[in-house]
């Protein structure tokens, strides 16, 4: 009974906090995202000439992110049956949002005009037994061009 | 969270495209690699076990790896260096997790001399 209650009292905890970070986290990405609508950036550039630039230079950017206690239980139960995990969809979502950013951020602090050939990782860092922490890394670097 | 070269390499020039802007690629040296394998610590862990229950960035393991990365970049630098290299080009970034507790960051690229 008592492991019973303290699983719904971290099922709460995880839903309520879980929600909130993930609302105000993806309100702070779009205001961020707003702010550095200059900048160019393309996935193209390993065989495209660069006639513009003259100086170069590689940013990355990286994140860990964490599933909360609700998300990791909904994406238990939904692996049973299948299908579309929309809790570990936003997830995703927010750690490439937010990698992709803290590129952009420090290409910006340096001047750049745009950044090429972006690429995009994804790591796990939790193992594959499907216990512990669930966290995965994403990391995008490119390089930056003035 | 940029990866800077160290300050004592400032010359050398990265990029993950094929050339290097503004210069032209005068020899072609090789591949360069770098890498480093890091485990988490047990605060960390503890401290990432309960920021698992209510979810966001678990900022002690980002500084963790971007560490790693910049020990495994380095690393690589070195290597281009001591064979004479000023640029690198086509740098790659791979991450695996070796055991429960340790990544591997990798960084791998082709040095080149630029004029």
């Amino acid at each position: 009974m008592d492991e019973l209650i303290i699983f719904a009292v971290l099922l709460g905890v995880g839903y309520f906090f879980g929600s909130r970070t993930e609302k105000q986290h993806f309100r702070q990405l779009q205001q961020r995202e707003q702010a550095i609508q200059g900048l160019m950036l393309s996935t193209a550039g390993a065989k495209v000439a660069l006639p513009k630039a003259h100086q170069a230079q590689l940013f990355t950017g990286s994140v860990v992110i964490s599933s909360d206690f609700f998300k990791t239980f909904i994406a238990g139960v939904l692996n049973f049956f299948g299908g579309r995990i929309k809790v570990y969809e936003s997830l995703l979502e927010r750690g490439r949002r937010e990698a992709i950013l803290r590129m952009e951020e420090s290409a910006l602090a340096w001047g750049a005009d745009q950044v090429v050939n972006i690429r995009i990782q994804t790591a796990e860092l939790s193992g594959n037994n499907g216990r512990g922490v669930v966290a995965l890394e994403v990391i995008a670097y490119g390089t930056g061009v003035r | 969270m940029t990866v800077q070269p160290r300050s004592s390499a400032p010359t050398i020039i990265l990029t993950n495209i094929e050339t290097v802007p503004g210069k032209t690629i005068t020899q072609h040296i090789g591949l360069v690699q770098g890498s480093s394998v890091r485990a988490k610590h047990i605060g960390r862990d503890i401290a990432a076990g309960l920021k698992n229950i209510v979810g966001g960035e678990l900022k002690g393991y980002t500084e963790l790896l971007q560490e790693a990365r910049e020990e495994a970049t380095s690393r690589m630098v070195q290597e281009a260096q001591k064979r004479g290299a000023n640029a690198i080009v086509n740098v790659r970034f791979a991450t695996s997790s070796l055991t429960q507790g340790a990544a591997e960051l990798f960084a791998y690229g082709t040095a080149v001399r630029v004029e």
